[in-house]
C-alpha cells in the first residue's frame, strides 16, 4: 500500500536521467531538491496556491455559516414542513454531481459567470450541502434541551441562541466540516476544469494537469511532475497528522467519499 | 399555550390573509416558530431551487433541443433520445464503466474488508496502518493520476520492473486496450481507505462479548468471522456497496487524465463521455439527456441493490 507513496517520493528527488534507470533505484543518488524549486516555478504555482486558498476559505465560511444555521433550524425548531424540508434535504444527496453538471454550466454561462469563482463559491452559501446539514443536524440534536430553554429565559431569541450558546457547542463538528471543506476545494478538478481558463485564475489542481498535458507532447518531465504531484499531497498529508480524529469521524459521520 | 389554542382555532389563515391576520399569526408561538424556522432554513430552500430544481427543468427542456450554446436552440423533438440506439460511444462507455463497477467495488469491498480485519487486532502502531491505509483516498486525484501515469509507465514504470524483476515480459499497460481498464481498477484499489474507516467504526461496535461467548461454544477463528462478524457487519457492507457503486460510476479524472478514455475508447468512462459531448462539441441537448440516463441508472441500480441484497442486512434491532 505505501509502495506508491514511497515511489513517488523517491522519483521526485531523483536526477532526470536516473529517474529511467533499471533496475529502478529507491533511494536517489544524489538526492535533488531543486526538482521541487523547479517544478513550483516552472509555472507560477505560488498564483495557483493562492487562488485555491482563497476558494478553500471562501468555502469554507460558506459552508460552516449557512450548513450549521439551516442545521440548527432543522434540528430545534418545530414547525410545519419541516420534514418535509429534510427529506428533500436527504433526497438532493442521492443526486450526483454530474447529473446537474450540464444545466448548472449551462445557467453560470447564462449568468456571465465564466472564468470567475462564483460558481466555485456561491453556491456553498445556501445550505452549504446537504451532506453537512444533515452532520450539524445530528451534533445539534445530541446537545441538551435545558441549554437552550435556560438562554431563553435569559432573554435569547432563537438567533442568539444558535450563534452564541449552540453553535460554539459544536466546534468539533464545525472543524471536521472545515476539513473536508478544505479537501475538497483543494482536491477538485472538474470544478475549475468546467469554469476557469485563463492560466493566472487556475488552482492548483488545473495547474498540475496542465503540467501534465503540456509536458506530454514533447519529453515528458517526470522528476518535475513528480515533484510538483508531492508538493500538492504534502499539505493534505500534513492537515491528516495534526487533525486525525476528526478525519476518521468525518468518514465515519458522513461515509464521505474520496 | 392560551396563544396556541387562538391559533388553532382559525383552521385557514391562508383563506382569510389580511396584514392584520398575519401579524396575529405571527403573535401565536405556533406562528413565530414556523416563520424563524423558515428564516433558518431558508438559505437551504433557496439552494435546492436554483442549484437543483431550476438545474432539473433546464436538463428536461434541453433534452429536446439541439444547442451548442452559440447559435439559438431549436427543438427538435425526441432525436436526442432516438440518437442513443445507434451511438456506439454512448454503448461503449456504459459498458467500460459498467465493467469497471462489476470489477471494482466487489473486490474494493473485500479489500478494505480485509484490511480493516487486520488493523483491528490490538497490535503495536495501529495508528500508523491507519494512516498509510487511509491516506491514498484523500490523495488529490489529479497527483493520484500523476503518479499512477508513472507507475504503469511501459519502459520506466514500477510496476513492469516489477514484472521484469520476476522475469515476465513488459505490458503496454496504458497503450494496449486489453490491460487499460484493468489497471485503472487496479489502481482504484489503492483508494479503499474511507470504505475501511467505516468498516474499522464498525468492526470496533460489536461487542467484545460476542466473540467471547463464541469461543466458549468453541467457535474457531473462522465460524467467529461467519456467524458474528460479517452478520453484524452486513449494513456497513451494504452501506459502502450502495456509496461503491454510486462513487463508481462517476469516475472521471483517471479516465480524463490517465488514458483520456484510449487506447480504442477502451476507458471512455460514461461521465468522460458525458463531459466530452457537453465541452468538447458543445452539444448541449444530448449531453442532458446523457445526464438523464445517468441519473435513472443509478436509481435503477440503488434500487435493484435495495431490493435484492437489502432483505438479507441484519440488523440488531431485530434480535
Amino acid at each position: 500500500m505505501i509502495l506508491p507513496f514511497l515511489w513517488l517520493i523517491s522519483s521526485s528527488l531523483k536526477l532526470e536521467t536516473r529517474v529511467f534507470q533499471y533496475p529502478p533505484q529507491w533511494i536517489p543518488d544524489p538526492v535533488r531538491w531543486m526538482n521541487y524549486y523547479e517544478a513550483l516555478t516552472d509555472k507560477p504555482f505560488h498564483i495557483y496556491f493562492k487562488n485555491t486558498m482563497l476558494i478553500a476559505t471562501l468555502n469554507q465560511i460558506a459552508i460552516l455559516l449557512t450548513a450549521s444555521f439551516c442545521a440548527y433550524g432543522f434540528a430545534r425548531i418545530e414547525f410545519p414542513g419541516r420534514d418535509f424540508w429534510f427529506a428533500v434535504a436527504l433526497g438532493t444527496i442521492m443526486i450526483p454531481f454530474y447529473v446537474i453538471m450540464v444545466p448548472q454550466f449551462i445557467i453560470f454561462s447564462r449568468l456571465g459567470w465564466m472564468n470567475t469563482y462564483l460558481p466555485l463559491t456561491v453556491p456553498y452559501f445556501f445550505g452549504g450541502g446537504a451532506f453537512n446539514i444533515f452532520l450539524f443536524r445530528q451534533f445539534f440534536r445530541s446537545l441538551p434541551k435545558e441549554l437552550s430553554d435556560a438562554a431563553r429565559i435569559d432573554g435569547c431569541n432563537e438567533f442568539a441562541i444558535y450563534w452564541r450558546v449552540m453553535l460554539p457547542l459544536t466546534t468539533p463538528a464545525l472543524i471536521t466540516v472545515a476539513i473536508f471543506t478544505f479537501l475538497f476545494s483543494w482536491n477538485d478538478f472538474i470544478g475549475p476544469l468546467l469554469y476557469i481558463n485563463s492560466p493566472e485564475k487556475f488552482t492548483i489542481a488545473i495547474g498540475l494537469a496542465t503540467y501534465r498535458s503540456m509536458l506530454g507532447v514533447g519529453r515528458t518531465r517526470w522528476d518535475l511532475l513528480m515533484a510538483a504531484s508531492t508538493a500538492m499531497t504534502l499539505p493534505v498529508i500534513f492537515l491528516f497528522f495534526v487533525l486525525q480524529r476528526y478525519f476518521i469521524r468525518g468518514v465515519v459521520m458522513t461515509g464521505l467519499k474520496a | 399555550m392560551d396563544n396556541t389554542a387562538s391559533w388553532a382555532k382559525k383552521p385557514s389563515f391562508a383563506g382569510k390573509f389580511s396584514v392584520i391576520s398575519a401579524i396575529r399569526w405571527f403573535q401565536t408561538l405556533q406562528g413565530r416558530r414556523t416563520v424563524i424556522g423558515y428564516i433558518f432554513i431558508g438559505p437551504f430552500i433557496l439552494g435546492v431551487l436554483f442549484w437543483v430544481l431550476i438545474p432539473a427543468l433546464t436538463a428536461v427542456w434541453l433534452v429536446f433541443q439541439d444547442w451548442n450554446l452559440i447559435s439559438p436552440a431549436s427543438y427538435i423533438g425526441l432525436k436526442n433520445i432516438t440518437r442513443l440506439a445507434t451511438d456506439k460511444l454512448f454503448w461503449q462507455s456504459l459498458k467500460v464503466t459498467t465493467i469497471f463497477t462489476v470489477a471494482s467495488v466487489p473486490l474494493g469491498l473485500l479489500f478494505s474488508f480485509i484490511l480493516a480485519l487486520l488493523i483491528n487486532t490490538k497490535v503495536r502502531g495501529l495508528a500508523i496502518f491507519r494512516t498509510i491505509y487511509y491516506l491514498p483516498s484523500i490523495m488529490p486525484a489529479v497527483a493520484n493520476a500523476v503518479l499512477w501515469a508513472w507507475i504503469f509507465n511501459t519502459d520506466f514504470g514500477l510496476l513492469n520492473a516489477l514484472l521484469r524483476s520476476i522475469g515476465l515480459p513488459k505490458v503496454g499497460w496504458l497503450q494496449q486496450p486489453e490491460w487499460a481498464l484493468p489497471a485503472l481498477i487496479a489502481m482504484s484499489l489503492w483508494g479503499v481507505g474511507a470504505a475501511m474507516i467505516i468498516f474499522l467504526a464498525g468492526l470496533q461496535g460489536i461487542p467484545e462479548t460476542f466473540y467471547e461467548a463464541a469461543k466458549i461454544d468453541g467457535a474457531g477463528r473462522w465460524a467467529q468471522l461467519r456467524h458474528i462478524t460479517v452478520p453484524l457487519m452486513s449494513p456497513v457492507i451494504f452501506f459502502n456497496l450502495i456509496i461503491g457503486v454510486i462513487n463508481s460510476f462517476q469516475v472521471f479524472t483517471a479516465g480524463y487524465l490517465i488514458t483520456n478514455g484510449g487506447p480504442q475508447n477502451a476507458t471512455l468512462f460514461y461521465v468522460l463521455y458525458l463531459y466530452r459531448v457537453g465541452f468538447r462539441y458543445l452539444e448541449m441537448g444530448y449531453a442532458a439527456t446523457l445526464s438523464w440516463i445517468l441519473f435513472f441508472v443509478i436509481m435503477i441500480l440503488t434500487f435493484i441493490i435495495f431490493k435484492t441484497l437489502g432483505r438479507s442486512v441484519y440488523y440488531q434491532e431485530d434480535v
